[in-house]
């Protein structure tokens, strides 16, 4: 293992597309990340307050996306719906991939957040009038989303690594132009350890930005 | 006007309410006592609709409260409410706590809603807090912006969950003075309570209610005075 000679040159040459690719895992996380919000929200809401067929099938969703590995999430999005000739772009793969297990994993932290707050917050809304949607978005959504503010983080964090993923359903994503170039040049070693470095520098920076955000969103 | 009419509330198999007939007048002040659990604070519940009824009949101004047809948002807006819990809304300032409420609910214009949530702000002598979150008020002061915020609808009802029972006790009396002055002004208020002084000052009549009934209601210097039952009398010794 002494005798091997590291060449860094290819993986300098193609740097360009390697951080574009990066900002297209950027993108995906990010949007897949704001539909696992909101569908996620969905989720909690209808698990927490209603009964009957709703009720089972976000339980169900809840409970596939957490308890089964992403990656068989994803080839059934790509290869399982293909089987009834549904045919997704990589791309949509790895979005919806991604959106149906942040929603699942997300709701459950949103749950946990709805029942941090105080019953009364809904009573008091409510005795100023306000109907149901309002009282929501408007007093108990935004304290949840405090709540879960960090856990959420992570699951952005999560998002932006799991969507590596996408390079086994064909997707030009970060990990799926390391491998193409690195099948190309037969430097894998080189590829991979600065595609490393990339999603490294990516999340802190992710990280930074969100604690950046939270000192500027929760005054209270 | 108030009406209520056989009045029973169950929670579960829990009997609460036991047959309440009651009639507040407009203008008047009504203070609720009785022990904990007797059923006071269900009754302000059931009369803004928060708490569905099993029988008998609610009607605020002609409304039946409790009917199915009844838009309970607009009602409510007739109607507000202070709680034991003071429940002000930890993510917004004190200026949006009390503008959130007419801007949304009864689509004032953004500014308006301003100029109403500062008054009512000054009203209740938190007019140098209107950017303070709560986090940042004492429980008095708290309990105060709740007041403003049920104020800025404009109701023609308030009623008072024990307003002043998780209070310390040096912050009750800034918030049973802000409530004196509201009855001055001459509010309709039903104020359930354990401050017996404030009932016997403030109020036109005082109800005490045991077990889930009215055991006895009339002006304040029958029930302190010259209480005719037996039980009241015995509650009364008990919380003097």
């Amino acid at each position: 293992m002494f005798d091997y000679n590291f060449h860094w040159r290819p993986v300098i040459r193609s740097l360009p597309e390697l951080l574009e690719a990066s900002l297209v895992t950027l993108q995906v996380a990010t949007l897949s990340m704001v539909i696992g919000i909101v569908v996620g929200l969905g989720l909690s809401v209808i698990r927490l307050r209603l009964r009957g067929p709703l009720y089972w099938l976000a339980t169900a969703w809840v409970e596939l996306a957490r308890n089964t590995p992403a990656l068989f999430q994803l080839f059934f999005f790509g290869f399982g719906l293909g089987a009834f000739g549904w045919h997704l772009t990589p791309y949509m793969i790895v979005l919806v991939g991604l959106s149906f297990n942040n929603a699942g994993y997300l709701s459950e932290n949103f749950r946990g957040g709805f029942q941090a707050v105080p019953d009364t917050q809904m009573r008091a809304a409510r005795s100023l009038g306000m109907n149901l949607w309002q009282t929501y978005t408007r007093i108990l959504v935004p304290q949840v989303l405090r709540i879960v503010y960090y856990p959420m983080t992570n699951q952005l964090v999560w998002a932006v690594l799991m969507s590596s993923l996408g390079m086994l359903v064909g997707f030009r994503e970060l990990s799926g132009e390391t491998q193409f170039f690195a099948s190309r040049t037969y430097r894998i070693f080189e590829y991979f350890a600065v595609t490393a470095v990339i999603y490294y520098v990516m999340v802190k920076f992710i990280l930074l930005a969100s604690r950046l955000l939270a000192t500027r969103l929760f005054r209270y | 006007m108030i009406e209520i009419s056989g009045l029973h509330k169950y929670f579960g198999t829990l009997h609460v309410l036991r047959g309440i007939d009651l009639t507040v007048q407009k203008g008047e002040v009504l203070s609720v006592i009785g022990a904990s659990g007797s059923g006071k604070s269900t009754l302000l519940y059931c009369i803004n609709g928060l708490e569905p009824i099993q029988k008998g009949r609610v009607v605020v101004d002609g409304t039946d409260v409790h009917a199915k047809q009844t838009d309970l948002n607009t009602l409510r807006q007739r109607m507000g409410m202070v709680f034991q819990q003071w429940n002000s809304f930890p993510h917004l300032t004190a200026l949006e706590n009390v503008a959130l409420a007419p801007r949304i609910v009864k689509k004032k214009s953004q500014s308006e809603a301003r100029e109403i949530a500062k008054r009512q702000l000054e009203h209740v002598g938190l007019g140098d807090k209107l950017k303070a979150y709560p986090s940042a008020l004492s429980g008095g002061q708290q309990q105060r912006l709740a007041i403003a915020r049920a104020l800025a609808m404009d109701p023609q009802y308030m009623l008072f969950d024990e307003a002043t029972s998780a209070l310390d006790p040096e912050l009750v009396g800034e918030v049973l003075d802000t409530m004196r002055i509201l009855a001055e002004e001459g509010m309709t208020m039903i104020c359930v309570t354990h401050e017996m002084g404030f009932a016997r000052d403030v109020s036109d009549r005082v109800a005490y209610f045991h077990d889930g009934l009215l055991e006895e209601i009339g002006p304040p210097e029958q029930i302190f005075g010259a209480a005719e039952s037996e039980q009241t009398r015995k509650f009364l010794a008990k919380v003097r």
